[in-house]
């Protein structure tokens, strides 16, 4: 049985059991926030909060700064990472827009006329990669 | 003896939970959304089952990475929804029916399929969004949810969800009382929520799924992990929940009695259908 290999759909990351490991801590930070006194602790002073978990250095600057497409690089899930904008008060959208690098209007516009289209988005070849 | 009468299909987009909640479902550009759901509440007021089994994806809410259960049923007698990190939704908590999840359960793992059996568990939008979709403001009746792990890889095989889901007809089939059985199936359809590539669409592939589902289910088992990220997005791979409801109904050609795709909710393509036994 071979393991299955993704590597050819471009712009996707697949949260599979190395990079559960790696975001173990940065997740069960995010899960922490399921809690609204541990929202408000959070809120009241973000750094101190963070202290808490086992998180390399880099998940933390990248969590403190929001820097949500980093965060995924070293192994947060978006299912869990929500939890962040969801403290923050921004929508599930919001957050998947700003990762793509594209502001709200121009996301929820390109949602609108039917999202981003399959054809030249299923392989890297179709990307120049 | 229990019996398999109908299956329900449907998308379980957070931010439709929120629509309802907040009032906002006749608010450009939800109406023509929730219009699509009028006629399953009809529906459903005149075919109330005596149970629901709704197969559902937790999302980092009663499953952290502490415990990854690939199948997890819910065999305990009341699940509260979950606070996802909004505040809990204000819906009401779910009645579970432990003697049929437990009967589920022993016959399921005696036929090989060793769930993971839970007591105790929150439940997430996955499950109370496709019952505020369809039911309304209130369930109807007790509800037994099946939890998939569909969010850290190895996840389930397409086909294994099909086999799954006709072990899991067969259980309700042998069970002794009389009863009236609902089984659900949500999540999808297309839609991706990370990388470069989020807010991937792909209609085409969503409706040919809907299509084989009613009279070709074998031939959407055969469909890859591969294919399915490729063609329906990262999120899409939760369409291997619906396989698990299309097998729990043993009748080759159900009865479409609706069906409605709309673009987009929020980020995702909508899908319902629901299948009666003939």
């Amino acid at each position: 049985m071979q393991t299955p290999d993704f590597s050819d759909i471009p712009g996707t990351v697949m949260f599979d059991a190395a990079r559960a490991r790696q975001g173990y801590a940065l997740n069960a930070f995010c899960m922490s926030l399921m809690q609204a006194a541990n929202r408000e602790r959070f809120k009241a002073d973000e750094a101190t909060y963070l202290e808490q978990w086992p998180m390399s250095p880099a998940q933390k600057q990248a969590v403190l700064a929001r820097d949500m497409n980093r965060c995924l690089e070293l192994g947060g899930n978006v299912f869990f990472l929500v939890k962040i904008a969801a403290t923050d008060g921004i929508s599930v959208q919001q957050m998947v827009a700003g990762m793509v690098g594209m502001s709200p209007q121009d996301y929820r516009d390109m949602m609108m006329q039917g999202g981003r289209p399959i054809q030249g988005n299923r392989s890297r070849r179709e990307w120049g990669l | 003896m229990a019996r398999v009468s109908a299956g329900v299909y449907t998308s379980h987009v957070p931010a439709l939970g929120a629509a309802l909640d907040q009032g906002r479902t006749a608010d450009a550009p939800w109406a023509p959304l929730f219009a699509g759901y009028e006629f399953s509440r009809r529906w459903m007021a005149e075919h109330a089952p005596d149970v629901i089994l709704l197969v559902y994806n937790d999302h980092a809410n009663a499953f952290g990475l502490d415990l990854v259960p690939t199948f997890a049923l819910g065999t305990g007698s009341r699940f509260e929804p979950a606070d996802e990190g909004w505040g809990a939704r204000p819906v009401p908590a779910v009645i579970g029916h432990p003697q049929l999840a437990a009967h589920i359960a022993q016959s399921c793992i005696l036929q090989d399929f060793d769930l993971t059996l839970v007591n105790r568990m929150d439940v997430d939008h996955g499950l109370t969004v496709p019952l505020s979709l369809v039911c309304g403001a209130s369930w109807p009746c007790p509800v037994i949810p099946l939890a998939v792990n569909v969010i850290q890889y190895p996840v389930p095989s397409a086909r294994r969800c099909l086999a799954l889901g006709r072990a899991i007809g067969r259980a309700i089939c042998s069970f002794e009382s009389d009863l009236n059985v609902q089984v659900w199936g949500t999540g999808g359809m297309s839609h991706q929520l990370s990388g470069q590539r989020a807010g991937l669409i792909n209609s085409a592939f969503d409706h040919d799924f809907m299509d084989r589902l009613v009279t070709r289910p074998d031939e959407l088992a055969e469909i890859s992990h591969v294919e399915l990220v490729r063609e329906a997005g990262s999120e899409g791979i939760e369409l291997v929940m619906w396989l698990i409801a299309r097998g729990a109904m043993d009748c080759q050609s159900p009865q479409v009695v609706h069906r409605f795709y709309h673009v987009p909710a929020s980020n995702t393509a909508v899908g319902h259908l629901i299948l009666q036994a003939d």
